[in-house]
């Protein structure tokens, strides 16, 4: 690769810019504020092992289904143009079946009713259907990506307190909290584990198929994209399901993290910031290119602001009103409007030094 | 209509409703599915549906999302979306409940406070969304967490308002002659409605004549449905889809003062899920997301058959709440297949 000269320019047009901009921003105000919200302890949990403890890793720890999401959300918005809103809706479904399952139709039972392996895969399964249900109405029938995962929005919390007849089950088997704590032994919280294993799998699949050059052909445009013998319809439902898979794995470590469900509450608003995680990557929401690995950090920006904002003692109810300007004051930023006035701008300062050197 | 079928008599009945605009197309369908619905609750489940006050609760139950959803009917029209509505809802019954009755405020400077409220809203997101063209859809993501944070720093404890004039708003029950009926005892009851079911339907009755008949109403159809071709016909397509959305927030200015006036309290869990029930009885009354298609009239229909489906599904013995969501889901997925369906049809025969 021939080596250009480095410019301002071409910082801005870089997609990885505004995450890390924004991670930078809040690193800095946090090591302003309190340089101990940095610290990383490593003492004994309830448990007797030893774990890794403090904000950074809390922050890993809880971004992890959100990193998962980001993903297949990044992965859909190329393909279709549009966005999931069902995945909250859909981690509230797979959590219930994976807790029915292991339940076995009682909500205090004394041990698991089947193995965790056979619940987590219902679970899974139960979020793919959903996803290939979404993903069905927006290829098949070309319904706009939003409206069609409305109806799943409206209806998946309802499914999920069907399933358990409204009763919330409470599993006491600890083998079951491994997933969403720690295992025994293992020093890093699993849930961190399980984002980082899906990461590399993901990674390994963009490398070594063509899943990434299909979704962006079919993104930008899906008439070329047919007549170069691809089938934008198929392309479109797989993303669909693929995201499903993520929302069935982000289903399982939020139940096994307090080895209960609430209905309303589990996962709630997540689909909201798996959209800003897209965005916040740089992601255009309007479909085509797309950078798994950008949406991945815009996820754990969002995370960190999060747990920042708990830091300073906000409630988590009125979380999202700081979020908003945080988001509104980034998407400002990057807008095009704003960048060509930024530039313009430069540009004339740049040429008022040239005359003052004339 | 006449002359079509004088010249064209042997046309059938489906060819003749094929012919019709996307829009009024929609619109029939949703008038059909409704009339036929409330038919069946009236002759299977009856009770409360045979009674002229039962179809006037609806109303008055759902006066508020009438106008939140003709708001969005506009919004969604030119193209773009708003799902701050609900959020700026329960920020209106906040603050007004939070005036009202804390800082000992008078009715007027509450009415005040929610249209401006809804206003500044409707200007800022209309502002970032036409002028600095960014996507609707994260503009009013962000407008909704906003509103809906702010709710909770001003106020987290539910509290009914006791303010004497707004109490006796809120108490204002306007007879309806002649559709009132026997109670169980056998006295005649009179059928009622609230001042908000007044303010919906004016509201309604406004925004068709805005729409069908003013300058700006086609051009929110002209800028929804192509946004090149309407530059070309000179309209200003920025201008024109900033008035969309100060509309919306104006609308969601009133329709959170109706909702106020109907449950009289301020509460961080008021109007929770708004945005997506106005949503769907936009789409269900027959507007499309992708803009241009729409109809006040429609939206009428789409938001008091979500409220009959509802009524009939906790009427019919299905009393846990999940039925409610998964009924009204599949009411949504009805009409959004039957949308997609009747344009691939359309776009098939234009073809031939």
């Amino acid at each position: 690769m021939e080596k250009t000269k480095f410019q301002v320019k071409d910082l801005f047009k870089n997609q990885f810019m505004i995450p890390l901009a924004a991670l930078l921003a809040l690193v800095l105000f946090n090591l302003i504020m309190d340089p101990s919200f940095f610290a990383i302890t490593f003492s004994p949990n309830a448990q007797g092992t030893m774990v890794f403890g403090g904000q950074l890793v809390t922050i890993i720890d809880y971004g992890s289904e959100l990193a998962l999401l980001a993903m297949g959300m990044a992965l859909v918005t190329a393909a279709s143009g549009g966005q999931d809103i069902s995945v909250g809706a859909g981690i509230a479904v797979s959590g219930s079946l994976i807790l029915r399952v292991l339940c076995g139709g009682n909500s205090r039972p004394e041990s698991l009713q089947a193995p965790i392996f056979v619940a987590v895969l219902c679970g899974i399964l139960a979020a793919m259907a959903i996803g290939a249900f979404n993903g069905m109405l927006v290829a098949y029938f070309k319904i706009q990506p939003m409206v069609a995962t409305l109806i799943m929005f409206t209806a998946g919390r309802s499914i999920a307190s069907w399933f358990n007849n409204n009763e919330l089950p409470v599993l006491t088997d600890p083998a079951f909290g491994y997933a969403g704590n720690t295992i025994p032994g293992c020093p890093i919280p699993s849930p961190v584990l399980i984002a980082i294993l899906c990461m590399i799998i993901m990674a390994l699949i963009l490398k070594f198929t063509n899943l990434k050059l299909y979704v962006q052909a079919a993104g930008i445009n899906e008439r070329s994209a047919r007549l170069n013998g691809l089938n934008p319809t198929v392309i479109k439902f797989a993303t669909y399901v693929i995201l499903g898979v993520f929302v069935g794995i982000a289903g399982f470590i939020k139940v096994s993290r307090l080895s209960t469900i609430n209905y309303t509450s589990i996962a709630k608003d997540i689909e909201m910031d798996a959209i800003l995680a897209v965005a916040l990557g740089g992601n255009p929401l309007g479909g085509g290119k797309f950078s798994i690995a950008a949406s991945v950090i815009g996820a754990y920006v969002i995370q960190f602001l999060t747990q920042t904002l708990y830091k300073f003692d906000v409630s988590s109810a009125a979380l999202p009103a700081y979020k908003a300007v945080v988001v509104i004051i980034l998407v400002v930023a990057s807008a095009p409007a704003v960048r060509e006035w930024f530039q313009s701008k430069f540009k004339k300062i740049k040429s008022n030094d040239k005359k003052e050197v004339a | 209509m006449n002359e079509t079928k004088a010249k064209a008599p042997k046309k059938g009945l489906g060819a003749r409703i094929l012919g019709l605009s996307d829009s009024n197309m929609l619109l029939l369908i949703t008038i059909v599915v409704f009339v036929l619905m409330y038919i069946f609750a009236m002759t299977v489940l009856g009770k409360g549906f045979l009674t002229g006050q039962g179809f006037l609760n609806i109303l008055n139950n759902n006066a508020y999302l009438i106008i939140l959803a003709c708001g969005l009917s506009i919004v969604m029209i030119t193209g773009g979306i708003d799902i701050s509505v609900g959020g700026v809802t329960g920020l209106i019954t906040m603050c007004c409940a939070v005036w009202l009755d804390k800082r000992g405020g008078s009715l007027m400077g509450s009415m005040l406070l929610a249209v401006a409220i809804g206003l500044m809203f409707g200007i800022v997101q209309g502002y970032l969304v036409a002028y600095l063209d960014i996507q609707p859809f994260i503009v009013t993501l962000a407008g909704m967490f906003f509103a809906r944070g702010l709710t909770t720093i001003i106020n987290t404890d539910p509290f009914n308002v006791t303010q004497k004039d707004f109490v006796a708003l809120k108490d204002t029950a306007i007879v309806i002659p002649g559709l009132g009926s026997l109670n169980r005892r056998g006295v005649y009851v009179d059928a009622t409605i609230e001042v908000g079911v007044i303010v919906a339907i004016v509201v309604v009755i406004l925004l068709f004549f805005l729409l069908k008949f003013t300058k700006l109403g086609r051009a929110f159809y002209a800028v929804g449905g192509n946004r090149q071709s309407a530059l070309m016909l000179g309209i200003n397509v920025k201008r024109t889809r900033f008035y969309a959305q100060v509309l919306c927030g104006l609308l969601a200015g009133i329709g959170g003062y109706v909702y106020f006036t109907h449950v009289g309290s301020g509460s961080v869990l008021n109007a929770s899920g708004a945005e997506m029930n106005a949503i769907a009885s936009s789409i269900i009354g027959g507007t499309m997301l992708t803009g241009g298609v729409g109809n006040i009239i429609g939206t009428f229909f789409g938001v008091i058959s979500l409220g009959t489906i509802k009524d009939i599904v906790t009427s019919a013995g299905f009393e846990q709440s999940w039925w409610t969501g998964i009924t009204v889901a599949a009411m949504l997925c009805f009409f959004i297949v039957i949308q997609s369906v009747i344009i691939k049809v359309k776009t098939r025969n234009k073809k031939k």
